[in-house]
């Protein structure tokens, strides 16, 4: 299996691996996770540094009735959760080529989902996690469609999940997880083959850029 | 086979059995001794902090357990309140991670994580779950989609149990500029621009002093002992 080329930078695996990460940057991060032994390893680095500073911490006297309130809830909750209690939850066996943790938030195979169409060639989901205007979605674009130039006024992050797509950076396959920001103005392009499926997660509108929008959006702030 | 479960094993219903509740009591009392006395800790370093995990996967064994807790809650409590948690509610969250470490033992792999790794996944896990009522998105190590490590020799240079100590030791002898930051990063929920505007750096050494002290940490987790 080919590791994936583009990653999401130290800055991006910090927060993830010291829990500041919003959950839908999270989702996109742990996703490529899958994907890359890579940054695996990188965040088990940085959790381990957590571990180290955890254990540097200078303790925090606890009040007299922690420990017997401990005591307590141990007895209450000392069985283990047995296998059998847990809801078993099998995924569809469409389901299965859908790397977790993306699997867990999806509840019909990507092909049952529901597309609707955003631009000539380009259909999303809306996953519904975090708060405006951070959005979290799965974005189908057909074969050789291409996505309207464009600049971003916040982040994106961008994670393959199948087919692939270019832009005058680069080109991105399976796994690779494209961060852009406010400097990145481009044009992404599908792959003739087999076009491209990304989960996608934008903390701000996109900004078109190109010819007759960048023309609209300026008459539309004026 | 009512009998099939021997009275004094932790497995004993409590309900069943008010000798256990007398021996609950008895083991707040010598915990409770132990803490005050800062036992637990002198105990613990005897007695590695894996090996008491493991003791309570394995034996569900109390004491273990309780030399765990003693260790470990204080420690917890202070992180939980460096990140914006009350006192009252950072002991709260500190219990409801030691009953998953009391429950999750068997999970525990020290090939894979030191204790103190595992404990810190835990708490932080714990606290977007509580404070922030957001799910944690995490790989699954079983998933078939799972992309594996190519080779044998990307194993790490040093063991999961010898790491704690050695990276604590190249924290201490990080600048203390850097130690500082590296701080604030995992035990304070801000963005590195906040962290600059609050302390009068500049955004740009922020970055490149977390990434100097990051560097050198994992330099000396990859090299060999």
């Amino acid at each position: 299996m080919i590791e994936p080329k583009y990653h999401p930078g130290e800055e991006i695996l910090l927060d993830y691996a010291d829990g500041s990460l919003a959950e839908p940057a999270a989702l996109v991060v742990a996703t490529h996770l899958t994907f890359c032994p890579w940054c695996r390893r990188q965040v088990a680095e940085l959790e381990a540094i957590g571990g180290a500073l955890l254990e540097d911490e200078a303790p925090e006297p606890l009040s007299p009735e922690c420990l017997s309130a401990m005591m307590a809830r141990l007895d209450q909750g000392s069985c283990p959760e047995p296998e059998a209690a847990r809801p078993l939850r099998l995924p569809s066996i469409d389901l299965l080529g859908v790397p977790q943790p993306l699997r867990s938030y999806l509840d019909a195979p990507l092909s049952a989902l529901d597309w609707r169409p955003v631009a000539r060639g380009m259909e999303e989901v809306d996953l519904g996690l975090g708060r405006a205007p951070v959005r979290a979605r799965l974005l189908r674009l057909r074969a050789g469609a291409v996505v309207p130039r464009h600049t971003h006024c916040g982040l994106e992050m961008n994670l393959v999940l199948a087919g692939g797509y270019h832009d005058q950076r680069g080109s991105y396959r399976l796994g690779d997880l494209v961060v852009d920001d406010d400097s990145v103005d481009h044009r992404p392009v599908a792959e003739r083959g087999n076009g491209c499926v990304c989960l996608n997660v934008t903390d701000a509108p996109l900004q078109m850029t190109g010819g007759i929008r960048r023309f609209i959006t300026q008459r539309l702030r004026w | 086979m009512v009998d099939a479960v021997p009275l004094d094993s932790p497995f004993a219903g409590a309900a069943a059995c008010p000798w256990w509740h007398m021996r609950l009591a008895a083991d707040v009392a010598t915990l409770w001794a132990m803490l005050e006395t800062g036992l637990t800790d002198r105990a613990t370093q005897g007695r590695n902090l894996d090996e008491l995990v493991l003791a309570v996967a394995r034996e569900r064994s109390r004491p273990a357990f309780g030399a765990l807790f003693g260790h470990f809650a204080p420690r917890m409590k202070s992180y939980l309140m460096r990140l914006g948690t009350d006192a009252g509610q950072a002991e709260e969250l500190v219990q409801e991670v030691m009953l998953l470490v009391w429950n999750r033992a068997e999970t525990f792999d020290p090939a894979q994580a030191s204790a103190s790794t595992w404990v810190f996944t835990i708490a932080r896990n714990k606290r977007i779950d509580v404070i922030r009522r957001e799910r944690r998105p995490e790989f699954d190590p079983n998933d078939p989609a799972l992309v594996p490590q190519a080779a044998e020799a990307a194993d790490r240079a040093i063991e999961a149990g010898q790491e704690t100590a050695r990276l604590r030791a190249a924290i201490g002898a990080l600048p203390e500029e850097q130690a500082e930051l590296l701080r604030l990063a995992y035990f304070d929920d801000k963005p590195h621009s906040v962290i600059s505007a609050e302390r009068g750096i500049p955004l740009g050494t922020v970055k490149s002093r977390l990434r100097l002290a990051l560097d050198r940490l994992r330099r000396l987790l990859r090299e060999p002992v």
